[in-house]
This record gives structure tokens, sequence and C-alpha cells, in this order.
């Protein structure tokens, strides 16, 4: 074949070169390339001794392109490097069409600029991938090999992404990630890329706990608590003197799902540990554990403390701070040392009855309840001390009945409560009621008070809101509106509203998209950018129905 | 519409020839991020792709979409777009061509069908419609009559021109003969030093020579100097085939016919389509943008599943608008194509379309053992080719020392002597991927593809290796399509 090619060259290099170009088409490549290098005139194209030809550059040319053309002409495949070995099967069903084409929607729209100026009318579609992300995993899809490279960047680039996007992107991402430098944080730190052997194997369990890497056995730890807390704990002390002291601490860290009385001697035992970490660790948990011997030490120590005094007209509450914080103390849990500008009388009062069980003090107060107790005047302004120090317990116990009485009711203003006035004890009291409580307990909240201390409380309402949450919200926004602020005042909640609100809302809210006339005392344009933000909060809405139906098709 | 030919008898298709009663292919998001005149565009139609800014959206059967999106403005703006085109029309003053708010109506329609109720289109749809489709009827209807119509109106004066322009280029020749020569007389050393000057004083001789093909050659020349290690070997390569189409052009008329015609497309001069049309289901393979100086050009490969035909239609737009045609990947259209002369010419012209089905599936592929011998003989009817299309079938990708490779699945033993100094333990054979192709992010599609197991690959073949186009995906398998008839997922 490459001598057709050739004759190509030669037939047509005739016109100057017919008599020498054969002599020159025969010298080999590297003196082709070395005399093209240095000049003809320098080193003529020619074999040793031979003659040179007439026309040297036009002689070298010539061959050059027979040589070119016969090489490319006779190229032989490579010879293969070693396979990588294939990824493991993923037998997860693939992902509905439409729900595909919204996913590669959604990671194209991750490179485009967000958050600088005005956000227009279109929904934030980054904004969107998480729940995207949440849903696929729920229903348990594949996903679709092609968008792997795209889905690990968006991981890449949002770390907050990584736990959702990992787990969906499944095996396959796992050994994409480990053949491209770029996506080597797929690798790392948890142990989702190591195969969980089978719970159900006693002796892989066992062999993993003993030889695997830390994140592995603590991987493994996690997964035998959460289906069999007692092998967990029967796991763990069969190798506990041996472990060093942080990862003695992690360990200890896992006991705290599924924690129960059968924990307790395995945690009494481990208050003598070496380690100051491990031993305040494990008298936390035992303070959880309402009916465990370190909740009653505990409870002695703060009844000695607190006590009703009944000498005035009304009840009150009498407070006697400890005055030593002695080795016993110090081995329940106490840290003697208070950080800087704290008393340490009121320090060790507050770890005290943080780790008193609440029901006691329902004893103390005579069957009183706990919103009665806490509404009780405390003396000497110990109030502050006290309340907070039962807003740890309560989140610590999860005691339903003691985050109420603490929350106080929504409506009262802030101040005045009985309980915390801090947004932040407020959101992680909320956690612990159940969700419909929580989200009328917002509702109200926001209702009375407004949106302006509400995007904490917000953040741990269970999504989407409930009705009543999601319409005390759109109302407040339409009273800010009215109220003739600019919509940025309330971004974050608005983003918030974006996610969180129940699609179905989208229907109602679509009479707030209308521009209004612009009010006398409102800001300039207000009322323009509100209808915009509005515009795209029903849009959203309407992506995210969108989104979920495909996803559950 | 014109009455079926001789053509169209010969397809079973139900003797359905006319475009508005053929099924209308719905582009997929990818195949409408396609169509962005650039990156900025594809930012901004995405984010106008859903629900919010819209109103008043509808389709019809013919493929015609429209709808009115929200702007800064008080006036909606009045997207339109026909999908068989495409063509594209909107009332906003973008310069940019799909303009956002054609990319975003496409987009809407490809996530979201529900926001597209069959319709007879609005008023001011249908005004721009109607236009079109009696612009495009006029076009067709005298088909046969219109073609021997269009030629010159005077044939002398046309071969005086063509004859004037073959004796510039004979010029342009003949002077870059002499500049090689110099050249290679004072050595490739010297072009180190001398830097991108010269080539591009030779490349713009070469325009006013009327040679686009040689200047375009000249410049690349340029780019060689010093590119990395065997730089003067590819030097010397690339001059000797540029002295070897220079000395074709001036011996041309000793060609035989399809190498002369392959010369005077090498060399720049226009040519136009004419080899008798091909009817044929023609699958999408790919389709991409390449810039070429101020323009972009775009390249779409086809194949025809009845020829066993590859063709590569090839189209231009300015900066910032995006060249005019468009076919959606991994569809199939029934439709004619019109070669462009030329001895190893994969080039053609798209004629009239009868339809579209979305049915995929590869060519028939070939191993990767097999591949560089179809380069090899692709070059005996053009020996200035650069790569030739192929599809390789159950190929793995492979990480190498310095890439990655493409290896056959099913390792067939070798008996050449390269295996061997390889000490006989690996088997089979493999294709380097193509340097361009390395920093692609195709090249992760198409391992995430793989996932370690065989899939099929288009793309091209040439000496700097293989350069993957479109692979199918061996996960995504549709219902009873076999091993490879997944969807189609383009890597440029």
């Amino acid at each position: 074949m490459p001598h057709t090619t050739s004759s190509t060259a030669t037939t047509t290099g005739t016109t100057t070169t017919a008599s020498t170009s054969a002599s020159v088409g025969s010298l080999p490549w590297e003196e082709l390339v070395t005399s093209a290098l240095l000049g003809t005139d320098r080193r003529p194209p020619a074999p040793r001794g031979g003659p040179v030809p007439a026309d040297a550059p036009a002689a070298l040319l010539d061959a050059a392109a027979l040589h070119t053309v016969r090489r490319r002409a006779g190229l032989l495949p490579a010879v293969p490097e070693a396979r990588p070995e294939p990824a493991a099967p993923d037998p997860r069903p693939a992902l509905p069409e439409a729900a595909r084409h919204r996913l590669a929607h959604l990671l194209a729209d991750r490179s485009a600029p967000s958050g600088g100026g005005r956000r227009g009318t279109a929904p934030d579609l980054t904004e969107l991938i998480p729940q995207w992300l949440a849903i696929a995993n729920r229903r348990g899809f594949r996903a679709p090999a092609a968008l792997l490279p795209a889905l690990l960047d968006a991981a890449r680039a949002r770390t907050d992404l990584r736990p959702q996007a990992l787990a969906f992107a499944g095996p396959r991402g796992m050994w994409l990630a480990g053949l491209n430098p770029d996506w080597k944080f797929a690798l790392r730190g948890s142990a989702s890329g190591t195969p969980q052997p089978g719970l159900t194997d006693p002796d892989a369990v066992a062999r993993l706990w003993e030889e695997g890497l830390f994140a592995e056995r603590v991987a493994l730890l996690d997964a035998v608590r959460a289906q069999d807390p007692p092998a967990a704990l029967t796991l763990l002390a069969t190798t506990w003197p041996t472990e060093r002291a942080e990862d003695r601490l992690m360990f200890l860290d896992s006991l705290r799902s599924g924690l129960s009385g059968a924990d307790e001697p395995f945690l009494e035992q481990a208050l003598s540990d070496r380690s100051r970490n491990v031993r305040a660790t494990a008298a936390e948990l035992l303070s959880a554990l309402p009916e465990s011997a370190l909740a009653g030490r505990m409870a002695a120590r703060a009844l000695s403390c607190v006590h009703p005094d009944r000498t005035g007209a009304v009840t009150s509450i009498a407070v006697e701070a400890p005055h030593e914080c002695d080795a016993d103390m110090q081995r329940d849990g106490v840290t003697a040392v208070p950080p800087t500008g704290r008393g340490e009388r009121s320090w060790w009062l507050g770890q005290l009855v943080e780790a008193t069980p609440l029901g006691v003090w329902e004893e103390r107060f005579g069957g009183r309840a706990a919103d009665e107790i806490v509404a009780l005047p405390v003396a000497d302004d110990w109030a502050d001390e006290l309340h907070t120090a039962w807003c740890r317990a309560a989140v610590r116990q999860r005691n339903p009945r003691w985050s109420r009485a603490l929350l106080g009711r929504p409506s009262e203003p802030v101040a005045s409560g009985p309980g915390t006035a801090s947004i932040a004890e407020r959101s992680k009291l909320l956690a612990i009621l159940d969700e419909g409580e929580r989200a009328s307990w917002v509702a109200e909240f926001i209702a009375a008070h407004g949106l302006s201390e509400a995007f904490q409380l917000l953040g741990v309402c269970t999504v989407p809101w409930a009705g009543p949450l999601g319409r005390a919200v759109v109302d407040a926004l339409d009273i800010a509106r009215d109220g003739g602020s600019y919509p940025w005042s309330f971004s974050g909640v608005m983003g918030l509203a974006e996610r969180c609100l129940d699609p179905a809302e989208a229907d109602r809210l679509e009479v707030l998209t209308a521009a209004q006339d612009e009010q006398e005392d409102a800001s300039p344009g207000a009322g323009g950018y509100w209808s915009e933000a509005f515009q795209r909060l029903v849009s959203t809405l309407r992506l995210r129905a969108a989104m979920e139906a495909e996803l559950m098709a | 519409m014109a009455p079926p030919t001789v053509g169209d008898m010969q397809l079973s298709h139900g003797g359905e020839s006319s475009p508005t009663g053929a099924p209308v292919a719905r582009w997929s998001v990818e195949q409408v991020l396609a169509l962005a005149p650039d990156a900025a565009s594809r930012k901004a139609g995405t984010r106008l792709g859903a629900a919010g800014p819209w109103s008043g959206t509808g389709s019809d059967a013919s493929g015609a979409v429209w709808g009115l999106c929200k702007g800064s403005g008080s006036t909606p703006y009045r997207t339109v777009v026909d999908t068989t085109g495409p063509a594209y029309a909107c009332s906003c003053p973008s310069r940019k061509f799909p303009c956002k708010h054609a990319l975003g109506l496409l987009l809407l329609r490809a996530s979201d069908d529900g926001a597209f109720r069959p319709a007879e289109p609005a008023d001011w749809a249908e005004e721009w419609l109607a236009g079109r489709r009696a612009r495009a009827a006029r076009e067709s209807g005298p088909a046969a009559g219109g073609d021997s119509a269009r030629g010159p109106a005077d044939p002398a004066a046309a071969r005086r021109r063509a004859e004037r322009r073959a004796e510039r280029v004979t010029g342009g020749a003949q002077e870059l003969e002499q500049r090689l020569a110099d050249l290679l007389r004072g050595g490739l050393a010297a072009t180190d030093r001398s830097g991108y000057g010269l080539w591009e004083e030779t490349a713009a001789r070469m325009v006013d020579a009327q040679a686009p093909g040689l200047a375009a050659r000249v410049r690349e020349l340029g780019a060689i100097t010093g590119s990395g290690p065997g730089w003067p070997v590819r030097l010397l390569e690339e001059c000797g085939l540029l002295h070897l189409l220079d000395t074709a052009w001036l011996g041309r008329d000793r060609l035989p016919d399809p190498l002369a015609a392959t010369v005077r497309t090498r060399v720049g001069l226009p040519v136009s389509a004419e080899g008798p049309p091909v009817r044929d289901q023609w699958l999408v393979l790919a389709q991409y943008d390449t810039p070429d100086g101020k323009i972009v050009a775009r390249r779409i490969w086809l194949y025809g599943r009845g020829s066993g035909r590859t063709a590569l239609l090839l189209s231009f737009g300015a900066a910032g608008r995006s060249p005019a045609q468009a076919l959606p990947v991994g569809a199939t259209i029934d439709a004619e194509l019109t070669p462009y002369p030329g001895g190893g010419q994969l080039r053609a012209e798209l004629g009239e379309q009868f339809g579209a089905t979305t049915s995929a599936g590869p060519p028939p592929g070939i191993a990767a053992a097999a591949a560089p011998a179809v380069y090899g003989n692709a070059l005996r009817d053009d020996p200035w080719l650069d790569a030739w299309p192929a599809t390789l079938r159950d190929v793995i990708p492979v990480p190498s020392k310095d890439g990655w490779q493409l290896a056959d699945a099913h390792a067939v033993a070798r008996t050449d002597a390269h295996a061997e100094t390889h000490g006989g333990t690996r088997t089979g054979s493999a294709l380097p991927i193509a340097p361009a192709a390395l920093s692609r992010p195709g090249l992760w599609k198409l391992v995430a593809l793989s996932g370690g197991g065989p899939v099929t690959v288009f793309g091209e073949i040439g000496h700097r290796g293989f350069e993957p186009f479109a692979a199918w995906d061996p996960g995504e398998e549709e219902e009873g399509a076999g091993t490879t008839g997944g969807p189609v997922v383009q890597l440029v």
C-alpha cells in the first residue's frame, strides 16, 4: 500500500530531482533529519561518498515526504499496559431518563456564578443539587456513568455535597476517583470506599476489627452498633485496653447511638480511664442515662445545692452553689477549672445540674410539672445559670417535657420568657420536640416576632415545611414586603424557603409574584425586586416538584 | 412537495416524505447545550431553562416551539424555535445566535415537557414560522429545474476566473517551494530563533495567492517549532508533506482525477458537493465546534446504516454565532447527503431530510488491532490525511505512562516483532489516545463509561493516536438492544 502514495511523491517530484531522489530516498530517516536540521549546505543529504544531488533541498523534501507517508501507512498498534481492575458492579437500578436529564442540567449550572449581584427570577439550580441527591439516594438509584466526572467535580468544589454525592456515585465513582488525582478527596476520610464485610459473618467482622485501618474500624463499629448495640460493645471490649487514647475517645463516641443501661458497666469502668477526655466522654454518656449510678450521684450533689424555699408567700428556688470540687466529682466528669472569666462555683453548679436526671426536680418540687418549676422565681440572680444548665440537660437527655417548658410560649416577647432567650439554645431544644410540634412552635414564633431571628430556628425544621409553618413564613415575607424593606434583607430566609417550602404551596404563592404599586414609604424599586424574589420562589418550588416527580417515576 | 424519486422508493418507509409528517425528535439537555455559541450563553441559557420566567409556551407537531420570556423590561421577549432546522427567532437585542432565550426555551422543553401543550402557534410565532416554511417550499419546490438554473450565468467567464485563480495558486506554490528550499538549505534549527515572523509572513503570501489550504499548513508549521522534544522530526515531516502538496499541484495534470480533486481541496480551492446524493438512515455520531481563527468550524459525523458510509458535515459560523447546522447526537435521520468530490473525501452536504427516529446503537466496530491499517489504507487516496474515522468495538481505556490507551478487551496473540520485544508477557493491541484528547473532560466520561470493562467508541485514528468523539454507555442498555445499545455519549 505505501507504494501508491510514494509514487505520487516521486512522479510529481520528477520535474526537478528525477536523477538523484532515488539515492536520497534510500537514506535512513535519522540522516535526513540531521541534514534538515543543520541545512543541506552544511550537511548534504547524500550517502557517504555518493554524489550530492543537484537540488539538495528538494531531494531531501521528496525523501522526507516518502518516509512520512510510508511510516504513517505502516503504523502498528501499541502494546497494551496493565489493565485497571474493573469497578465493582453496582446493582442499583438506572435513573429514569427525565431524572438523568435533570441531573445533567443541575450539574451543568454548577459553574455558573452565584451570589454576585441580583439573583433574578430563575431558580438557583446549584442549591437544589443536595435535595436531588438526597431523593435519588433514598430511592436507591445508580448514578449514570457519563455524569460521574461532573458529579465528582461538584463534590470536590463543595464539601457539603460530598457525603450524598459519594454515596450516589457508588462503587463506580470510587473506582474512577482512584484513577484521577483531582478526586483524591473521595478516597480519604470515611471508609465509604472500602466494602463492609457482611455483618452476619462474625469472623470477617472480628478480622476487620483486629486488622483494619482506623477509619475502617470506626465505620465497622458504627455499622455493628446500628444493627446490634450490645454486639458493638462486646467487640469494643475485646481490644479496649490496648487501644490508643485518641482512638478510645473516637470509639467511645460511637456508643452515643443506641445508648442504653446495658452500656453502664462498661462506661462506669471508663470513668477510671487514663485519658481525661475519655473520662469526660464516659461521664457525659452516663449522665444521659437517668437510671445510671453516675446520674444518681450527680442528682444527690445537685439536690444539695438547689432546693425549694417555702419561706416567702410563694415558693421560690434557693441556690447554694458547691464550695469545692472533690476527687469523686472529678471522677464523675466534673471539670474543676473554669474557663477564664467564670466563677468556679457557678461553673461546678452548672455541670452538676446538667448531669442530673430532670425527673429528679419534679419530685423535689412537690410533683410540680416542668413548666411550673421553670416558672418559679430563683433567688440571688441564679436564674440564668440554672435555666441554662436545665437547657443543656434537656438536650442531653432528650427530654421533650422539659424542652417544651424551657422554650416557653413562642408568642411571648423574646427576653421576658421563663426559659432561655438564646436562639442557639432554642434551636437545640426545638430539635428534641417531634417535628409537628417543632413546626407549629416556629410558626407561632414567626407570626409573633417576624423573620429577623427565625433563620436558625427554621434550620431545625423538617423539610418540606409543614403547612402552618410554610404559611407563617410566606405571610411574614409578605408583611416584610409591605413594610417597604428590600428583599435581600431576608435573603437567608428566602433561600431556605426556596429549598424547604412544600412545593404544593406554589399555586398559593402565585398571587404574590405580581408587581405591586410603589408605596410612599417603601425603599425605591423594592416592589419590583420583591415580585422578582417571589417569582424565583415559585419557579424553584415548581422545579422541585418536577424533580421529585421524575425521581418517583 | 416534490414527488417521490426512485431513491425514496427503495426504502420501505411507508412512502413518508413530508417533513411535517415525520416524528420530531425531542432534544436532550446535552444536545441543546451543544448548540450554544459560547460558554457564557450556555450558562445564561441554563438559568432560563426553568419554568420561572416563561409563559405562553407551546409546541406543535411540526417541531416548532415558542414561548414568552420575562426579561428586565416590561414586555417579555418572544422566542420561537423551529427544531427541524434548527432556526431561531427572538425579539431580544442579543447578537448571540442562538440567544440565551432560545437555549432556555429548548432546555425547558428538554426537561419539562408538561410546560408545552400541543397547540396552534401563537400569532407572532406563526408569522415567522409561515415565512420560514414558505421560503423552504420556494427553495425545494422546483427541485429538478433549480439545480441547473443555479449554475453560473456565463460558463466561459467562470472558466476564465478559475484559470486566473489557478495561475495565482501556481505562483504561490512555486514561491512556497522556493521558501522551503531556502529553509532546508539553511537548516531547520534556524527557525527556532527566527520565531513566528517567518511563518506568518509566508502564510500571508499564500493568502494573497488565494491558496488558503497552503496558508493554513504554513501556519501550523510555525506552531511545531520548539513544541517539545522531537520537534525537528515533526517539522521535517510536515515540510515534506507540504512540499508533496506543492509538487502535486504543479504536476496535477498528470494525476488521476480523484487525487487531483483531493489536491485541489487540500490547496484550498472552492469545491462544491456534486456527487450523486446518497439517501440513508444516518446516525448522528458526534457534533463539536473548533475555533478556527475568527470563525467557528462545526463538525457533525454521520454514519449511514444502509450504506455503511461515514460522512462529515462541515459548517462555519462567525465568532459569537454558532454555525446554523445542528443535529441531535444519537438520533437517526432519514436524509439525503451529497458527497464532495475527491479521493478519501468524507465531507458531504446535508440535503433533504425525510424524518427522524431516535433508535441508536453504534456502527459495527473493529478491534484496536485493526485500526492503524484502516488509516493506512485511507492514506492511499489522500496522503495528507492526519486521521480517519473508525468505530472501535470492545476496547478498554487503560492508563499508560504518559496518558491513556484503548486496549482490545479480547486479546489476540500477536506475532509481530514489536510484541516480542516486550517479552511476550502482555498480549493484544492498544491505541494511544491522541494528546489533544487527554486534556478534555470527555476522557473521564469515557473512563467512567467503561468502568474497566469494554466499551464501543467512535473517533478518529491517525498518526498521533486515537481521538475519541463518542461512546455508547454499556451500563444504560435499552431493553433488548443488545450489549451496546445504550445511549450515545458525546466526548468532545
